[in-house]
Order: C-alpha cells, then structure tokens, then sequence
C-alpha cells in the first residue's frame, strides 16, 4: 500500500490491528471492521475528497496534540470531528486554514492537501488561503461595525464590487444564512445588537460572503439556545450542496443529525473514520463504541 | 460568649474603625484642597482671564490668556506626537512583540519611563534641544510633554487591545484579511473606546505638568504663537506668580490652578464615561 | 447568484496580488519601530545624564554621594542634604500614606454602604489626577501657616523631649520644612495608591470571601487574612509605584521644603530634595561643574527610582513564582 492509496482504508486496518492486539475484543468486531473498510474503499472511491491530511503531527510548544493524522475529507458533504474534550479535534480543524499560525508557538509537521495543493507548504498565501477555507468560531464573533459591513468586510478584501452588487452579495449571503428576513430592516445596526444565534448565523453569512469551498465549524452551536441550534442545523443541511463544510461537535447527536462522515478523535489521534451512520450503530473500534455509548467522561 | 470569640470581636470592631477614621481623614484632607482652591480661585475667574495676557506686577488688569493659549499648543503637540507613537507602540506589544524577548523589554523600559521623574524629561529634552538650538521653546515644551504622554498611551493600548478577544482576531483572519488590516479594521475598532481613554488619561496628565517645562518651554509674558521661542504655559505661570510676593499674581496663579484642576477633572470624567459605555457592550 | 459559488475561488486568485505579506511587514516594521523608539529615548535619557554629568562624577566621583558641601561660587558641590530629603521627605509620605491608603481601600471594599463605594471611589481616583502643582500651592499658602501655628508647638512641646525621637520634632515652627513636604507629598499620593488598592482589593474573588465568611471570621479577619495575602502582589506593586512617585516629585515639595542644603536632625527644618534642587537651580546654573553637579544629582535620582522599580518588579516577579508553584 503506497501512502498515496486510502488512508481510511489504512486507518481500518490500523483499527483491525489494534482489535487484534486487544487479544479480548469480542469476534463480530473484526467482521464490522473489515465491512467498514470495504464500504469506505467504496466510498472514497465515490466521493472525490477535497482535503487530503497526511501523516500530521501538531505541536502547543512541546505538547504533541496530533499524531500522525490521516484523513480524507470528502467534497461538498458534511464532516463531522467528535471526541472528548482535548482529543484535538478542534486543533484539526485549525490547521486547515493554518488559523494558528497567528500563534508563533504552534506548529504543525505533515502534509494537507487541499484539490491536492499542500497547503502546509510555507510559500502557501495565508490569506487566499483563508479566504478560499471559511471558519466560524464556537462564540458569535461579530465585528464591531454594523450586520451590513460585517457582511461586506470579507468581501471588500478581495474583490471590487459596485454598491448594488455588494448589496446583493450581502442579501444572498444572509438569504443563505436564513438571516435575512430578521436583519433586513436593521442592517446598518450594530452587529453586536442581534441575539446569539442571529450573530452565529451572522458570522456564516460573513463567512459564505467571501465565496469559500469550505467551511470550517468549531463547535458553532455549542454556545447557543436549543432553537436557534436547530436552525444552524439545519443551515448546514442547506449549504452543503455548495460547500465541503468540516463541523467539531462535542455533542454526539448533532453530529449524528447534520453529517454525512464522522472521525472519532481520542488523545490527539484519530481512532475512526466513516459514514456517520456505521460510526454511530456499528462502530469497528472498541474506544469509539465507548465513547458512542457514553462511557467517557 | 466566650473570650476568644469577645477578643476577636473587639478587634475587628477597633479595625474596622480606624479604616473608617483614616478614610475620613484623607477625605477631610482633600476636600480642604478642593475647598480652598474653589475658595481662592473662582473669585478671580472672569472674562478676562481668557482675555488678557499676564500682567506685570502691581497691575490688577491682567489674565492667563497667552498661558492658557501656550498650554494649548504645548499639550496639542503632546497629544499629536504621542498618541500615535504610544499606540502603535502599544500595538507592537499587544499584536506582535506578545511574550518575545524584545516585548519584554520594551514593557520594562516604558515602565522606567512611565515611573522616571518627570523633571528629568526636562532635563534631558533641554540636554538634546534646548541646549543645541540655544534657547527655549515652545517645540521643546511639546516634546517633552510627549515623552510623557507616551508611556501612559502604550500601556493603556496595550491593556486595551490584550482584552480583544483572539477569538476575534481569528474570525478576521479566517475571512481572508491580513494581519495588518485585523489590526487596523477589527483590533483597533474593537479597543477603540479603550484606547481613546488612555489618550484622554495621558492628556490629563500631561496638562497638569509643570517640572518638564521649567527647563524646556520656560515662561513668557507675552502672548505669543511661536512655537520656536518660549512660551507662556498655565504650570510654569502658576509656579511663578503663587511664589511671587504681589496678590494679583497669586490671585492669578489660584484662579489658574482652578482653571486645570476643573479642566483635568474633566477630561477624567470624560474618559471613564467612555470606558463604561466600552466595556459594557462587551467586545 | 448561486452559479457563482464557484467563480469565489477565480474572484481569489485572480485578485490584488496578495494583499497581506508586505503590508504585514511594513506595518509591523511601523509598530517595531515606535517600540523601539522608547527604547531609544529611555536609552538617550540615561546616556545624556551620564554625559552631562561626567565632569561633576570625573571631579567629585563618589565623594560626591557623602559630601554636605554645596557652594556653588566655590563650586564644591555633594549630594547628601538632597539624597537625604529626598530619601526622609518619602519615607515620611509612605509611613502615613501606607496605612491611611490601605484604611481608605478597605473601607471602600469592605464598609462602605453600597451607594457610597462608587461615589468614593470615583473621587479618591479623581483625585489622584490632580496635578501635584495644587498640592504644592496648597501646601505653601493654606497648610504650611495651618501646621505651624496648630501642630508644629504641639510636636515640639510633647515630643521633643522624648529620648531618641525628641531630636526630630524640636525647631522653630516654620510650617515650611521637610515635616511639612512629607506630609503633602503623602496627601499626593494617598488617593493614588488607595485608587490602586481598591482596585486589586476588588479582585478577590467573592466566593474566597464568602468562605472565609461562612466560617465565622470577622471582617477584618477576611481582610487581613485573606484579601491581604491574595492580593499582595498588587498591594506591593501600587504601594512601590506610590513611592517612585514620591521620590520623583517636584512640585508639591519646592513649595514647602524651603529649599536649603543644611541638614538638620529636626524635621521641622527646612531641606531640600533632589527634584526641588534641580527644579529651583537649573535654570540659574552657572558654569559647568554646577550644571554638571545637578545633572549629577538627576542621574542619582533616576538610579534612586529606577532601583525602586527594579525592586518592585522583582519582587512582583518572585511573589508570582512562588503563587505558580503553590497552585
């Protein structure tokens, strides 16, 4: 197996490994590993992926937070990272649009291929990078302008638009965001005025505005009331026909709600990949079951 | 009630009241400041005051204006001077310098400045100008008052923008922008409020300082708008006049006094009306 | 709209050619550079006073630190009487400005009824704004006449014949003196260092005190044996930046100190400070072994301070260490 070849695959085989090892790992699990690992060559086979991480390693200072990850994202559907807290799926999902080189301590080793360009590589333009890999934050971060600049402020770093253009980029992008209809009359208000979950939503139409090709979500619901959760949700159905969207959730049945593939991350490394419905009714790894089940803290 | 519990009691109670006389005692202290001042100073505040220029002695007919105007263009130049390299310094601390070695020492060495008797801003600002142009100024006045304002401005930016959020700074650079351009659109709009109040905190108290220009912008008893010769300023006039034997200057040094004690009050009721309406909308 | 999710990646590439590396550059090199300039002036100050102050040092070197002489038509000149008024006129001011601010702190905290703790605390910072120029103007026209005629008599009569202390409270009631001056510098800097202990006072977290509370300590139990130990490291810090402020301070001390190179036991004599020196001589110096001697003495004062602040800043260094290690 070339290193080129799947990585779920291997990632599967590394999980039958471990089983074997185990020695004590009851007989079905190795069947619903190798099925897994058949349905994931199907899969990937499939699905082009978008982002290709290979063999990355990251590092708080001196702290090894990921371990050899190997992961393909799959395009324009929705993938979801759980794990307990400190596991570094949140750390994943900051490497992909390198967010933590505004840290000088944190660096990471590896490669991510994104359309197969390695985008770890250090003549990469951070910003275009960022500008093509869109991120919303656990906590609502509007700007402190209003919701119509908050809006334009993405799009005017990179492209010239005409007054009406702009504003119908900043109404698409709030159309998208299901934000529209509550924020039409009071666009030239201050963005910080709106409830958390209209600045949430806020921050995705800021984030769609600029046009990205992927959507990164760190824990974007975890701050918010249960409805205006549901809405996010459901914003994520709706965009993912357009965008490969990456989520972080600590909560298990939102990632088995919006996604289409979850990876189980523990310690740093990433224990399982696959669709999410066998992640969640048949998972191949014992940790993953326990986690799944609620035997983790 | 056992004897323990009484000894405590009686302590507390004896503790507590001593804080309370202590705290009227500095109070007591500082109303009759305030009193006397009032009582000295507003009889003498009139119209021209702001009028007329100092007067020479035995003359009853004079005001502070050319003080009042030199003060002016001294702290303007303070202002202008200082306030931008104060928070870009600050900002190089906050956004970039952060715990690097360099950072560091700047932080110490604007702390020696910010805590460095503000005599010897004079001395020195007379050292490097007043002395190689040869005369006093008005320009060295400024500049010392600069050199003043800047420690107080890099420490309040630096406070200021370290309460932005990074969270913020990486939804701005998620979006694509440069570093620069979150520092200039999102960082600084954020701290905004922050920043002008430790502007308005370092004009306060630049325009109450009166060492650094007795060496620097000296005194002048004329009215005068040149910047390159010595200029009448409020601290130094005040100095002058209270020390002076004549009443009518140390009525005008009281009047004076009153003028920037009200002024400085101000401008810090001004700055922390700021500051809670900053910090009260949260980012 | 919706076929042009797409063109977002052709919008990218083919737009303004990264906009970020140099930018970033120049305008960290602009902040460096600023930062750097503070450097550079705290750098000048201390290379202009040791310049301006080498032929004083090369003449008099350290002799100049224990010599009383000030006479500048024979131009002998030594440090001491201003060494010594600045050193008495601070400790003066933090013997009675410590406790007084920490009593103003804690009844601010502590006691105040809440409708009084802002109104309070607002004028004790206001206050702390004031120039020290009023101070001195205060000092010399309303409490110098005030403290002579009501308490100087007083000091001298009841404890000028105590052994050992007596020496410090007898002379001729002037008002004017280095008694005097301590007093209003600590006035100065009381509403400066109670502001910054209510400050860090206000930092305790409830619950400690809930705790201690809920124990059954008594107030002033809860704050002496736990807001005061939780909080040291501010309380040191705003007592050492109290004391920079006195030792450095010009105005509110020219007015009152009367201005003399004599030492004398009595408090209530007059002296004279570093600053005071510098702020009544500078202008007048002639020739340059006497300009030179009282930039000698600025040099002396900076190293005064800036040692205060060294102090402050390590000992602020050790007490975090030491918190570090015991959490």
């Amino acid at each position: 197996m070339t290193i080129n070849s799947s990585a779920v695959n291997e990632l599967a085989k590394n999980n039958v490994r471990e089983i074997d090892r185990s020695g004590d790992a009851p007989t079905h699990h190795q069947g619903v590993g190798r099925t897994t690992s058949a349905k994931n060559e199907r899969g990937t086979t499939e699905k082009q992926a978008k982002i290709e991480v290979k063999d990355l390693n990251f590092y708080y200072g001196k702290f090894h937070a990921l371990k050899n990850v190997n992961i393909k994202i799959p395009a324009s559907e929705v993938t979801a990272f759980i794990g307990p807290s400190g596991c570094g799926k949140s750390t994943l999902l900051r490497t992909m649009n390198r967010i933590y080189e505004l840290y000088p301590e944190q660096r990471s080793e590896g490669q991510i291929l994104l359309d197969g360009d390695n985008i770890l590589d250090r003549r990469q333009d951070l910003n275009l990078l960022r500008a093509k890999v869109g991120m919303v934050f656990q906590k609502p971060t509007p700007f402190p302008m209003s919701v119509y600049d908050n809006v334009a402020f993405g799009v005017k770093l990179y492209e010239r638009l005409s007054r009406s253009e702009m504003d119908d980029r900043v109404e698409w992008s709030l159309r998208k965001a299901a934000l529209w209809d509550e924020v039409k009359d009071k666009l030239h208000q201050g963005g910080t005025r709106l409830s958390g979950g209209q600045q949430q939503r806020l921050c995705i139409a800021r984030g769609i505005a600029v046009k990205p090709e992927v959507l990164l979500l760190d824990e974007p619901a975890s701050a918010l009331d249960p409805i205006s959760t549901l809405k996010i949700e459901e914003l994520i159905h709706e965009l993912k026909g357009d965008y490969t969207i990456v989520i972080v959730t600590h909560n298990m049945q939102q990632a088995s709600r919006v996604s289409d593939y979850t990876a189980f991350m523990y310690l740093g490394e990433l224990i399982e990949f696959d669709e999410t419905t066998t992640i969640f009714t048949n998972p191949a790894n014992k940790q993953t079951e326990d986690y799944i089940t609620g035997r983790y803290g | 009630m056992n004897t323990i519990y009484l000894r405590r009691r009686i302590i507390n109670v004896f503790n507590l009241t001593v804080a309370l006389l202590t705290t009227l005692l500095a109070l007591f202290f500082l109303a009759w400041l305030l009193w006397t001042l009032i009582k000295n100073g507003a009889p003498h505040i009139n119209w021209s005051l702001f009028t007329q220029s100092t007067p020479p002695p035995g003359d009853s007919n004079g005001g502070l204006a050319n003080a009042i105007v030199g003060s002016l263009m001294m702290t303007a130049v303070g202002v202008l001077l200082g306030s931008p390299l104060g928070v870009l310094a600050g900002t190089y601390l906050s956004e970039f310098g952060r715990e690097s070695r360099l950072a560091s020492v700047v932080r110490f060495v604007n702390d020696i400045l910010l805590s460095a008797p503000s005599i010897l801003i004079g001395v020195f600002v007379y050292a490097i100008i007043v002395v190689n142009v040869g005369h006093f100024s008005g320009w060295a006045g400024g500049i010392a008052l600069t050199l003043i304002m800047i420690p107080v401005v890099v420490r309040t930016t630096e406070d200021m923008l370290s309460l932005v959020p990074d969270q913020m700074r990486e939804a701005a650079a998620a979006l694509g922008a440069p570093y620069w351009k979150v520092i200039l659109t999102i960082v600084y709009r954020s701290a905004s409020k922050g920043i002008m109040t430790g502007i308005l905190l370092g004009l306060a108290r630049i325009s109450g300082e009166t060492a650094p220009l007795l060496f620097t912008a000296l005194n002048n008893q004329f009215m005068s708008l040149n910047m390159n010769d010595s200029i009448a300023n409020l601290p130094v006039v005040i100095f002058q006049f209270a020390m002076s034997p004549y009443d009518d200057w140390q009525h005008l040094a009281w009047a004076g006094s009153l003028l920037i004690t009200v002024t400085i009050l101000l401008l810090n009721i001004i700055a922390r009306l700021g500051l809670g309406g900053g910090s009260s909308k949260g980012y | 709209m919706e076929q042009s999710v797409t063109a977002g990646q052709n919008n990218v590439s083919a737009g303004k050619s990264q906009p970020g590396i140099l930018g970033d550059r120049i305008f960290r090199g602009i902040t460096q550079v600023s930062a750097l300039f503070i450097v550079l002036v705290v750098f000048g100050i201390v290379g202009m006073l040791l310049y301006d102050a080498w032929p004083a040092i090369h003449k008099f070197g350290f002799g100049f630190l224990t010599s009383k002489e000030w006479n500048p038509v024979a131009e002998q000149f030594g440090a001491v009487s201003a060494i010594f008024g600045t050193l008495v006129t601070s400790a003066i001011a933090m013997v009675i400005g410590v406790p007084v601010s920490f009593g103003v702190a804690l009844f601010i905290t502590e006691l105040a009824p809440a409708w009084l703790k802002r109104p309070i605390g607002t004028a004790i910072e206001l206050l702390a704004a004031i120039p020290s120029i009023i101070y001195g103007l205060w000092g010399l026209f309303v409490f110098a006449p005030w403290f002579a005629d009501n308490v100087e008599p007083w000091l001298t009569d009841n404890l000028g014949n105590w052994p050992i202390i007596g020496p410090l409270f007898n002379g001729p009631p002037m008002g004017i003196g280095i008694l005097t001056a301590g007093i209003i510098l600590s006035v100065m800097i009381i509403p400066f260092m109670a502001a910054v202990m209510r400050d860090v006072f206000d930092s305790v977290p409830a619950v400690l005190k809930e705790s201690a509370h809920g124990l059954g300590s008594t107030t002033w139990e809860v704050v002496w044996k736990v807001v005061l130990p939780y909080t040291r490291v501010g309380v040191v810090g705003g007592v050492m930046l109290g004391l920079g402020r006195a030792l450095g301070e010009t105005m509110a001390v020219t007015f009152v100190i009367g201005n003399s190179h004599d030492i004398s036991a009595s408090l209530l004599m007059p002296g004279n400070t570093i600053s005071s020196t510098l702020a009544n001589e500078f202008t007048e110096a002639t020739g340059q072994v006497y300009m030179s001697s009282l930039i000698y003495l600025g040099l002396v004062l900076f190293a005064i301070t800036f040692v205060v602040l060294a102090l402050a800043k390590l000992l602020l260094l050790k007490l975090n260490a030491k918190e570090g290690k015991k959490s």
